[in-house]
């Protein structure tokens, strides 16, 4: 383990032991002991009156490999296209890679293989001051080797300080490949990204152990510092009609790829379209109880011109199809009002979620963590609550 | 065929709760489990075995006690099984793991490697793909079906958001594999007895020729800065009176912020 105990400086008072998140830490005869669950984040050094905590080779991190920080400056933004059409965590990363850029006072790159022109002009719209496109028609195909190797390219030619990618299939399959040509770290599926103050690097906050926790990672001696964001976790940035900049034609890069698509069957569900794009989701879970339940959520989000969606336990007894699942192993999904009925708020389904503007719990247990993410919380039981508020909503809506 | 599938052993986040008082995750008597997405690796690996011959060889990079994971997967139907074990490893991100696992990949023959599309302790997918870029060799991602496997050619299906892609590559590939891909078997009694008396082999930082400097949290370009809960919404507004009043109460509010 990189941190050690100092056992004549521990006096065993155990007050380190609320520092070390991952219970880390054990008492043997009195003094603390550091086992196999230390993940070296460091809490515990500053979690000791004593200081009898340290880490075995103080700036033991090897610094070797480390690029000079100061040559990497802006900030760029893979734009991943399907079907030449650019997918819209795209546009989500440009919001990001705006605000970041205008912060460190760099500029926004965005990065387009496989779409035209008029695509990598929206990007400029959407907050790019620059667009590298590779316009080839054989890009619009996905190729993991041909895709690593132009990106590295640009990325060893531009020298970004940060580099944002779509946490989708594409991304998630090739950006790692690039990060590891690199010699750089990359962060998977960040919820939020901000500029640490004092020290210009990328704070980046990603749910761990099933979203029960978050932590903050950084990447301080290397760059690019990399990261993946989860679609429909950011808000785009603003749209700018006048917004110039500069679009930069790159030629295809001559790489073989060694693994070809043949054919790309498309099967898109309607519930799943339907969930992303709803601005209302009435979800259910193993409060609605069954059969009856799923019909009183349904004829709300009726009413309301919402979706349904579900929580794992409500598709796990059998009650509502999988393709509506919200949560870590589910969908992420962003809609102006999330209605939560009879969902106790467990944090595999909060991550997918709690991004709502509005969300409304609906729960007879006072004490659900449901409550704690919730905008507006009803206490009570939603067999009496939902079909009222229900009614309700058609006079309204004079239904 | 030469096959190698890597398994990481995670803690079962299902059974981790976090102590609301302290923050802090509650191990105590969670179970050690192969992670879920790589029982489905060694299934496949398994399989194209039975169907045509070859050896299976399981590799984790963990702690000592990783190897009732090594042996959980002989029971499955692995043949050989290596624990790359070393102080020198602890503290290691993804960049880290991927070139140890390389290393100790490169020391084998192989023409597929397995690995699971993603470890449930952290959720990042990226060890694959790094891996495949550190052996230099094609990698497909969301494995959902194998269609052919011939001695250097291979056809399978990668599961997208919108679809699936059916994609051919040459061998030696790397291929991440997701649930749907196959139903993982129960060990066999000739499994279990297997699994006991298997050796393991083990291979430590000098065995695979690695750069100190590259390993573990030296390695590691990544770092964990702090841990803390997930917040509370701050605005929050509980509704009361009775079942009717609430209704009215939260329409009229839906109707003050312009929502309904
Ligand atoms: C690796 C992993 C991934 C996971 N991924 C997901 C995921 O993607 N999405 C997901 O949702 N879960 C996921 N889970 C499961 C998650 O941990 C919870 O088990 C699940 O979300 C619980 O669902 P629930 O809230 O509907 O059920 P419960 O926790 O059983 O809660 C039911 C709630 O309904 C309330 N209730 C009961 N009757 C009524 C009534 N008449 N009126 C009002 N309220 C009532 C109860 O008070 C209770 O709070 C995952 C778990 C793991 C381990
Ligand atoms: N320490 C490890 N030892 C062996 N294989 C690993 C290890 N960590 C990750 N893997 C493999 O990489 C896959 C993805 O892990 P991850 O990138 O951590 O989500 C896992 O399903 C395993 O197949």
């Amino acid at each position: 383990m990189p941190v050690i105990v100092i056992p004549d400086k521990c006096t065993g008072c155990e007050t380190c032991l609320e520092s070390c998140p991952f219970d880390a830490i054990e008492f043997r005869d009195g003094k603390a002991y550091i086992n196999e669950y230390c993940n070296s984040c460091m809490n515990c050094l500053s979690g000791c009156p004593e200081g009898a905590i340290i880490e075995t080779e103080p700036g033991a991190r090897n610094t070797e490999h480390r690029q000079s920080l100061e040559d990497y400056k802006d900030v760029l933004v893979f734009a991943e296209q399907r079907e030449g059409r650019v997918v819209p965590v795209s546009y989500e990363l440009l919001g990001v890679g705006r605000r970041l850029s205008d912060e460190l006072g760099a500029r926004l790159i965005a990065v387009l293989f496989g779409a035209g022109e008029p695509e990598a002009q929206e990007l400029v719209k959407w907050g790019a001051d620059k667009v590298f496109l590779c316009s080839d028609a054989s890009l619009r195909k996905f190729s993991d080797d041909v895709y690593s190797e132009m990106l590295a390219k640009i990325i060893n030619e531009q020298k970004p300080s940060i580099v944002l990618a779509g946490a989708t299939p594409v991304g998630r399959s090739f950006i790692p490949r690039v990060a590891a040509r690199l010699r750089t770290g990359l962060t998977a599926d960040c919820t939020s990204l901000e500029i640490d103050k004092e020290t210009g690097n990328l704070l980046q906050v990603r749910p761990a152990f099933g979203g029960n926790i978050m932590a903050a990672i950084l990447c301080p001696d290397y760059r690019p510092q990399m990261a993946t964001v989860r679609p429909r976790v950011m808000k785009r940035g603003e749209y700018d009609e006048n917004r110039t900049g500069e679009v930069i034609t790159v030629q295809i890069d001559s790489t073989k790829s060694r693994t070809n698509v043949l054919e790309f069957v498309k099967e898109v569900s309607e519930v799943s379209v339907n969930l992303h794009e709803a601005d209302i989701i009435v979800a259910g879970g193993r409060g609605i109880g069954g059969e009856k339940g799923y019909k009183l959520i349904e004829e709300l989000a009726e009413a309301l011109g919402g979706a349904v969606g579900a929580s794992r336990a409500a598709i796990d007894e059998g009650w509502i199809p999988y393709s509506h699942q919200v949560g870590q192993t589910g969908k992420t999904v962003n809609p102006k009002i999330y209605f939560a009925c009879g969902i106790s708020g467990a944090v595999q389904h909060l991550v997918g979620m709690q991004s709502s503007d509005i969300i409304i719990a609906i729960n007879k247990n006072p004490e659900a963590p449901i409550f704690n993410v919730a905008t507006y919380g009803i206490v009570g039981d939603l067999f009496e609550i939902v079909p009222m508020l229900t009614k309700k909503v058609r006079e309204v809506k004079g239904m | 065929m030469n096959i190698i599938v890597c398994i990481k052993q995670v803690p079962d986040t299902a059974e981790i709760r976090i102590n609301p008082e302290t923050n802090t995750l509650m191990r105590e008597g969670v179970p050690s489990i192969i992670n879920p997405f790589d029982l489905h690796a060694i299934e496949a690996a398994v399989q194209i075995r039975e169907a045509g011959g070859g050896k299976v060889t399981v590799l984790t990079m963990g702690p000592p006690q990783a190897e009732t994971s090594l042996r959980e997967a002989i029971s499955m139907g692995a043949d050989e099984a290596i624990l790359l074990s070393d102080r020198a490893f602890a503290g290691s991100d993804t960049w880290a793991t991927s070139y140890t696992l390389a290393l100790a990949i490169k020391k084998l023959e192989f023409d597929i490697v397995f690995c699971g599309k993603q470890a449930i302790d952290g959720d990042t997918a990226q060890v694959g793909p790094e891996t495949a870029e550190f052996l230099g060799i094609p990698h497909i991602s969301y494995i959902r079906k194998i269609d052919e496997v011939r001695d250097d050619y291979i056809k399978v299906e990668r599961l997208m958001d919108d679809g699936y892609d059916v994609v051919e590559s040459s061998l030696p590939v790397l291929l991440t594999v997701v649930r749907e891909l196959n139903e993982p078997r129960m060990p066999s009694l000739r499994g279990k007895m297997a699994a006991k008396k298997a050796g393991i082999r083990k291979m430590c930082m000098t065995d695979i020729g690695a750069d100190e400097n590259s390993l573990g949290l030296r390695g590691s370009p990544t770092q964990v800065r702090n841990i803390f809960a997930p917040e509370v919404r701050a605005e929050r507004k509980m509704i009361e009176g009775t079942a009717e009043e609430q209704v009215d109460n939260l329409i009229k509010e839906l109707k003050d912020i312009k929502c309904l």
